[in-house]
């Protein structure tokens, strides 16, 4: 397939068997990933903006609705949650600073860390969302059955908490998918002070989830 | 040739040839419209071939009818206007411009060709699942797109191949911006300076710019539809809705936030099909005139104008949704405000052919009739903007007949320029010009013959998307206008068939071309084995005392 063929290389002259050959330069091709990674979080940005503002218009319809509403998450469990990515933000730039240095163990080490946050926040997102199941307050069709005292709206409410919450979670699977990647290849040492970008890249891509939940955390869990 | 090929001349092509597949069956989609308008009891036994259920017996219902604009608005806006500037022309010819081995990621380029190829897949999907296509237009204003098959046949699974297919095309669209923003930042060869890029790059780049802010928007705005319509969430669904006598089990949502997030994108959607074509446009204008572009900085500023207040003017396409008037004059102050920059360009464009050894190729004369059409598709955009007037004109055939000057056939204008001028880079061969001329007359005339007749019916109050106008006492004696569009419809569609034969035929037959054959001044018609470092601006032309009347930005 042509794609293979574009990434293998014609190791013919010698250069960095990292440099694709469309680039002039090794510095070259790694201001063009950092360039696509930060036009990649504009995106990403401007998809969680598109909720937000959805959040805001739908907030203040139902104002009371969101501070009643608001009580039946886990504000403890959430704030766990907001240390547990913070660790793992910090965790990520020791990563980083450590791949910059040629600090395999410590490259290695620090990503481990930073995936285990990971899974932890995932583990508690799930025992909040069980517990919300049950007490019917999926805001599906076939699930949404809480009959406790409600201020009209809190359905509205649970539609933005678990669309926003479960595409950020979405976030963080496919963050623990790339880190495992580039772990293996952090294992087989192919990261060096001069050849680190991907770790770099995940680095970014990384603290712009920790940044969403930060915004997340407030506006469900301490809206009133 | 590759199928899956990492190569940004195929992947140009393959773009090319998609916005082509697109744009023949929004044509001929547009034909089955204006022929039902002009009679629609008419039966034809093909329509029943073609739609058992949507034209029992041959006799289109209005729910087909709206099922064929749908379809037809969302191939045009995505497909045709949104694709071929941008991913055909633009993934061509960025790298040859600035003079880059190729894209920056070729394999992103790849992915997000074949992304919009399934995006155009899913679209015509939905004329073959149950009750077909969609009928709420390439707006999907909720809550007719949200409620599913309650609210008429196409609403069904066709609305969510629908839904499916713009989230696909707006993955694809935003992996194109990151691409086309980093080549240019990062990929220009050595002397060629931001200032002088040709002004075909600097269309390409900021329409990347507005693509990478508009695209997230519409794919929030996709998944909050998609729920809504299938796990039961009221994000866009007010309460104590009855539609078809049944009352929706809805409950306080809100159709006007579909509005508002739709058009955050769907304005800058406007511009992102306009841009590249002015950008085009500015450089033919130039090597046709023998001149430099008038006010090169002042076009590019402009461009970068536009697309700032682009995106904030969506609410003058929300004048009646009950919004406050003081938000109204806001929406219309800043939309009047892009007439500054559009005159702007227009001006500059005069400037530029001004005095100009004016070669009238058929390139040129698409490059003017842009021109003209921007100007008489701009000048209606000044009623619409204004609230009190567009409080009488909203949702009339004046709006249909505007938008398709300003962004159809504006942009269709540019896309034929850009062929003609291309076309020997493309394929090594010249297209006909005697043809070339012909194929522009006729489409020139025919587009204005088309379209004025629209406005003077949307003066009448004729409302837009409506199957047909029998019932409509006060529209009895405008017949003949519908009559004059169709007719003229007909014609202007049959101009086309000029093109595409011109081009297959040049495409094999046609003779050889030079190496430059229009004496331009740009990278791609340089020799490959030239070097490419640049020397000059994008446009040295008629130096006095000079034997050549141009300078390649490469010469020494």
């Amino acid at each position: 397939m042509s794609v293979v063929e574009t990434i293998q290389h014609d190791h013919a002259e010698v250069h960095d068997p990292h440099q694709q050959h469309h680039f002039a330069t090794a510095e070259q091709q790694q201001d063009a990933s950092k360039i696509g990674m930060w036009l990649f979080l504009v995106t990403e940005v401007l998809l969680f903006g598109g909720l937000f503002v959805g959040y805001i218009v739908m907030q203040g319809r139902f104002p009371e609705a969101w501070k009643s509403a608001h009580h039946h998450l886990q504000r403890e469990l959430g704030a766990l949650n907001t240390v547990v990515l913070l660790v793992s933000s910090f965790t990520m730039v020791m990563a980083v600073q450590a791949a910059k240095l040629n600090r395999r163990k410590q490259l290695i080490g620090n990503l481990w860390v930073t995936i285990i946050c990971a899974f932890i926040f995932l583990i508690v997102k799930y025992f909040e969302y069980s517990h919300k199941y049950h007490e019917g307050l999926l805001p599906f069709k076939a699930f949404y059955s809480y009959t406790g005292p409600q201020v009209p709206g809190e359905f509205h409410f649970f539609s933005f908490y678990f669309m926003m919450t479960g595409l950020h979670g979405f976030h963080i699977l496919g963050g623990i998918a790339v880190m495992l990647w580039i772990l293996k290849r952090a294992y087989a040492g192919e990261f060096t002070s001069q050849y680190y970008t991907p770790v770099d890249l995940i680095g970014l891509y990384w603290h712009l989830v920790d940044l969403i939940w930060i915004y997340l955390f407030p506006l469900l869990y301490l809206i009133s | 040739m590759k199928i899956f090929s990492t190569d940004h001349k195929v992947i140009g092509k393959q773009y090319l040839t998609l916005a082509f597949f697109s744009v023949a069956l929004g044509i001929v989609l547009s034909l089955i419209m204006r022929f039902h308008l002009i009679r629609p009891d008419a039966k034809i036994s093909w329509f029943a071939t073609l739609w058992p259920v949507g034209a029992t017996g041959g006799i289109m219902t209005p729910e087909l009818y709206l099922s064929l604009m749908s379809i037809h608005g969302t191939l045009m806006v995505f497909f045709v206007l949104s694709t071929a500037p941008q991913g055909g022309f633009g993934n061509y010819f960025l790298p040859l411009q600035i003079g880059a081995p190729k894209m920056a990621f070729p394999v992103l380029s790849m992915l997000s060709f074949w992304t919009t190829f399934l995006a155009l897949m899913a679209l015509l999907a939905s004329f073959a699942v149950e009750g077909g296509a969609p009928l709420s237009g390439w707006t999907a204003y909720p809550p007719l797109s949200a409620l599913g098959q309650v609210a008429g046949p196409g609403q069904g699974l066709g609305m969510d191949c629908w839904i499916v297919s713009i989230a696909l095309f707006s993955i694809a669209s935003l992996m194109g911006a990151i691409n086309f923003i980093t080549t240019i930042l990062d990929m220009r060869t050595e002397g060629m300076n931001l200032m002088r890029m040709p002004l075909t790059c600097w269309g390409w780049f900021v329409t990347a710019i507005i693509s990478l802010l508009a695209f997230g928007v519409l794919l929030a705005a996709g998944i909050l539809l998609f729920m809504d319509r299938n796990l039961g969430t009221s994000f866009f669904i007010p309460a104590g809705l009855v539609v078809s006598d049944q009352l929706q089990n809805h409950s306080g949502g809100s159709p006007i936030l579909w509005q508002h997030l739709f058009w955050f994108f769907g304005h800058p959607e406007v511009y992102i099909a306009i841009l590249p074509g002015m950008g085009i446009v500015s450089t033919v204008l130039s090597v046709f005139a023998r001149k430099p572009v008038f006010g090169y900085r002042a076009m590019v500023y402009a461009m970068f104008s536009i697309a700032i207040l682009g995106f904030f003017v969506w609410g003058h396409h929300m004048f009646i949704s009950g919004m406050s008037p003081y938000s109204s004059i806001a929406f219309s102050l800043i939309t009047l405000a892009v007439g500054v920059p559009s005159a702007i360009k227009t001006f500059n464009w005069l400037g530029t052919i001004w005095g100009g050894k004016i070669r009238f190729t058929t390139s040129m004369l698409f490059a003017l009739g842009f021109v003209s059409v921007f100007v008489s598709g701009g000048l209606t955009g000044l009623f619409l903007g204004q609230p009190a007037i567009d409080l009488y004109f909203h949702d009339t055939y004046f709006v249909v007949g505007h938008f398709h000057m300003i962004m159809g056939v504006a942009a269709i204008f540019a896309i034929f320029s850009a062929m003609y001028f291309w076309f020997p880079k493309m394929y090594g061969r010249m297209m006909n010009d005697n043809l070339g001329q012909v194929h522009f007359y006729l489409t020139f005339i025919g587009v204005y013959a088309i379209f004025i007749p629209m406005h003077f019916l949307g003066i009448l109050g004729a409302p837009r998307r409506y199957a047909d106008f029998k019932e409509l006492e006060f529209l009895a004696k405008s017949g003949i206008l519908q009559r004059i569009t169709t007719y003229s419809a007909y014609c202007t569609a049959a101009a086309q068939l000029l093109f595409f034969g011109s081009y297959f035929y040049a495409k094999w037959r046609g003779p050889l071309a030079t190496i430059n054959p229009w004496d331009a001044t740009t990278l791609e018609w340089t020799e490959p084995s030239e070097s490419n470092v640049v020397n000059h601006a994008p446009d040295v032309y008629s130096l006095p005392g000079e034997e050549k009347d141009f300078v390649m930005q490469s010469d020494q």
